[in-house]
């Protein structure tokens, strides 16, 4: 516990959604689960998390459809839309939600970026929010002109250079560039827009085309647990959502993390900590763990529990009984049976003792098992229990508030929202409504400093380098 | 008679560098999505087939080739596509076709984009894919250069395109590539079969496997097919080699005819474009006429309105389209004689917004209905639908039966 928690006011609790995309989190066998890819989706699952004043909505991007033992993967929800221009339809039909994609730094260029970040800012009046993240193989870079043009580390370096370049073109407006003097005849003041990046991804300057967005920088997320992504969170996130699950856990990312801000100038506020977690609700305790055990077999099927064992053991195991034990074989730990996955990418040979450990002393299935750690949910409770739980974990500095991820779309936000956001609101830790327009009102950000000298060129701050886990393709 | 198809082209506040200025203009929201959303609510409400953003990777200039430092006109743009988007949840029948860049971007990208947008709007999507050649515009991406064009070169549209022919081979490839894209998931792919576990049918899904000169991309989409099929790819042509662009890769061509008769000189060098390069996938190919129009009921008050905007900006404004000033009815008068030539519609580029827009709806559309050659209901809910085009047939969809 913090030494003195009754001598402060209670923190406010931010709160998120996240559709559930590709992972096997989407129960879509489920009679309820609708469409991943109509729009009505999306905008149900948007104005839900609105209705329950969160701060915003989050999405999450793949750009190769994932495959395994050499075939595409068929088992969980496959498809969805280009997060950017649905995030820009849902701006129409929100007025105050966050609107948060991810966007991958590999395959992109911080110009075009920067842009359509900047338009989606502008479009929703100051919600937009980004994801950074990167891809780690040339198997995504197959779908681009570049292929896999960078090893593995540059990769990360390219990251953090891109990031900058995109602060440096919405820089490259002033506020009040735009002066619309009809009478006078200055659309805008002559310099606007001109820039200038130099480092050692990006050799790049002119004259960037989109006015400078509403909130200065739309608000950037980093998702990354390893101390180089902390590091890069430290210095250039507004947002981190790494998953910690357990008090213990969350509140030593929590003081490591915000432990590291002061070295950039920064204050523990300027970076939330918001870690994305599913959960499973119950009129009693016993009915809430009878539904998160359901939610987790329907997840965790048979197929879907020897895909995740062969992920892990790297080799084939279609011979295995899904309800029997587990695999006699050894692990193949280098090998690579399944493609566009960010699962087990470290440490699978510690995982795979693990789990044989596990399985032995409690006699688990290959099924039981991987429904233990792959299926559970975070919170499962009463709604008063989940009220709680998420309270005491942002009382207690394990986080500053949690992005959900339901089961079910389009509804799956329903029950969070009637039943666990009242709670926290008349707890006093969940707003009643919005107090101001843009998403970094919500987060209590500051607006970025407003540029002083346009046009110069910008010599980047030397790139951390970051290791391959930092930065994840997929979202949790 | 049968009807006119009608398209806007919406950029800014309207193509003349001035009309900015104008008293009921609202400069300082060209930004904002409210801005947009009453330009685009008025094209609906005059029925109209489709609405055209412009975009460009660069500065607006006024050189065809080259940046300027003008601060006398608009400059600044949002992303066309997103704006689209932004506008797809809002209406709910006209088409929506945003401009993207295809020089400096990534096809997949593209292909997603679009993609996304005709589901966002059920069916309304369109695409214009457009080449950039300024030296200004590969800068701000560092990876390559083009062709810069001089000031000699940009005289002749014949000369701009042998220059950039690459280019456009290129943005064919794109096409191509994109088109592919969109055909990578059978309609029917997603079986949710419970039983056997499985969400997709795998054999349902393709790999492109596109490879051209200038890229390759494996495919599939990560969207899945989108609700039209493939959205309406759009060209606009002024000479030979976009042609050739518009006969292999598009479903419907702009062109910028400057009278009846070059309307029919026109639409013959396109069709011998199009008789080259067979197209079984495609046909037909829509032919659109471009025209910048300024419009008001009184007879020269439009000119008169055009040479108080051309005072303003210090120059006559020209365009590579027709520039016609007049009221609505001398409007449709043209409109019904250049059609003709062999045109299917037209897409009109409003001097001035709303002013020229809310001409058209209010002044033009009642016009050509009194002529019987205007819709007065939509009568289809997707752009191809307004089109009378059909829903293409998916080319892997036989490759994928096990």
């Amino acid at each position: 516990m913090p030494d003195h928690p009754s001598r402060r006011p209670p923190k406010r609790v931010h709160l998120a959604a996240q559709l559930p995309s590709v992972q096997h989190t989407t129960v879509w066998s489920d009679p309820r689960s609708g469409s991943q890819i109509a729009f009505d989706s999306f905008e149900r699952l948007a104005r839900t998390a609105e209705r329950g004043k969160f701060d915003f909505f989050f999405l999450s991007e793949g750009l190769r459809l994932r495959e395994h033992k050499g075939r595409l993967h068929d088992l969980d929800v496959v498809g969805r839309p280009e997060s950017l221009t649905v995030l820009s339809a849902l701006s129409a039909v929100t007025s105050r939600i966050g609107l948060a994609a991810t966007v991958n730094s590999t395959f992109n260029e911080p110009y075009e970026v920067a842009r359509r970040l900047a338009t989606l800012d502008h479009l929703s009046g100051g919600r937009a929010a980004w994801n950074v993240v990167t891809s780690w193989d040339a198997f995504t870079g197959e779908n681009f002109r570049r292929g896999g043009f960078l090893d593995e580390a540059d990769r990360y370096t390219r990251a953090a250079e891109f990031l900058h370049a995109a602060r440096a073109l919405w820089d490259s407006w002033r506020p009040g560039d735009v002066r619309a003097d009809a009478a006078g005849g200055t659309f805008t003041r002559a310099d606007a827009g001109r820039f200038s990046y130099r480092g050692r991804h990006f050799d790049i300057a002119g004259r960037f085309a989109t006015p400078r967005p509403p909130q200065g920088h739309p608000v950037v997320i980093q998702a990354g647990d390893s101390p180089q992504g902390r590091e890069f969170a430290a210095a250039d996130a507004d947002v981190i959502f790494s998953r910690h699950s357990d008090l213990a856990g969350g509140r030593a990312f929590y003081r490591d993390v915000k432990g590291r801000l002061a070295k950039y100038g920064r204050t523990p506020d300027e970076l939330k900590i918001i870690p994305s977690v599913t959960y499973a609700l119950g009129d009693t305790p016993a009915e809430a763990a009878e539904h998160a055990a359901e939610i987790a077999r329907a997840q965790v099927g048979p197929q879907t529990a020897l895909m995740l064992l062969e992920a892990l053991w790297g080799r084939d195991l279609s011979g295995y009984d899904p309800d029997g034990p587990l695999p006699d074989v050894e692990p193949l730990p280098d090998a690579v049976v399944t493609r566009g996955h960010t699962q087990f990418r470290a440490g699978r040979a510690e995982t795979v003792r693990r789990w044989r450990e596990s399985a032995e002393a409690r006699g688990l299935s290959i099924r039981e098992l991987a429904i233990e750690f792959a299926g559970r949910p975070d919170f499962v409770g009463t709604p008063r229990q989940v009220a709680d739980a998420i309270n005491e974990f942002v009382q207690t500095d394990a986080a500053d508030g949690f992005i959900f991820v339901p089961h079910l779309t389009p509804g799956g936000l329903d029950d969070l929202v009637d039943r666990v956001v009242p709670l926290l609101q008349e707890m006093g830790v969940h707003r009643a409504d919005y107090t101001g327009p843009t998403l970094r009102d919500h987060l209590g950000l500051n607006a970025p400093r407003e540029p002083r000298e346009p046009g110069g060129p910008r010599e980047p701050r030397e790139p951390r380098v970051l290791r391959a886990d930092s930065l994840q393709e997929e979202t949790p | 008679m049968t009807h006119l198809h009608l398209a806007v082209a919406l950029d800014g506040a309207g193509w003349h560098p001035a009309a900015w200025r104008e008293p009921d203009a609202r400069p300082e929201e060209l930004f904002t999505a409210r801005h947009w959303a009453g330009l685009v609510r008025e094209a609906e409400r005059g029925l109209l087939d489709f609405v055209t953003f412009e975009d460009a990777l660069g500065l607006q200039s006024a050189a065809f080739h080259r940046p300027d430092t003008r601060t006398d006109q608009v400059r600044g743009r949002l992303d066309a596509v997103l704006l689209a988007a932004a506008l797809a949840p809002l209406t709910s029948h006209i088409g929506l076709v945003p401009t993207t860049n295809v020089t400096h971007t990534e096809p997949f990208h593209l292909a997603t984009g679009i993609a996304s947008l005709d589901h966002a709007s059920l069916g309304r999507a369109g695409w214009r894919p457009q080449i950039t050649s300024r030296a200004a515009d590969a800068a701000h991406f560092g990876r390559r250069t083009t062709p810069q064009l001089t000031d000699a070169d940009v005289l002749d549209s014949e000369l701009i395109a042998a220059r950039l022919r690459e280019l456009f081979d290129e943005a064919h490839e794109v096409v191509e590539a994109v088109r592919r894209l969109w055909d990578s998931w059978e309609d029917d792919a997603e079986i949710r079969d419970a039983a056997t576990g499985r969400f997709i049918d795998r054999d349902r899904l393709h790999h492109v496997d596109f490879a051209g000169a200038h890229f390759a991309v494996r495919g599939p989409s990560i969207t899945p097919r989108p609700p039209q099929g493939q959205p309406l790819v759009t060209v606009l042509a002024h000479a030979s080699t976009p042609y050739e662009l518009a006969a292999a890769g598009a479903d419907l061509v702009y062109l910028t005819p400057h009278s009846r008769a070059d309307a029919t000189a026109r639409l013959d060098a396109l069709a011998a474009a199009t008789a080259a390069r067979p197209r079984p996938l495609l046909r037909p190919l829509k032919v659109f006429a471009d025209l910048v129009v300024f419009l008001d009921d009184r007879p020269g008050r439009a000119a008169a309105r055009k040479r108080r905007l051309d005072d303003l900006d210090g120059a006559a404004y020209t365009s590579d389209a027709e520039v016609f000033t007049g009221t609505p009815g001398e409007l449709a008068d043209l409109l019904l004689d250049w059609r003709e030539a062999g045109l299917d519609g037209y897409r009109l580029r409003p001097g001035a917004l709303p002013h020229d827009l809310t001409a058209i709806t209010t002044g033009l559309v009642p016009e050509l209905r009194r002529r019987a050659a205007f819709r007065t209901a939509y009568t289809a809910d997707t752009l191809r639908g307004l089109l009378h085009l059909p829903r293409p047939a998916n080319r892997y969809a036989s490759a994928g039966r096990r």
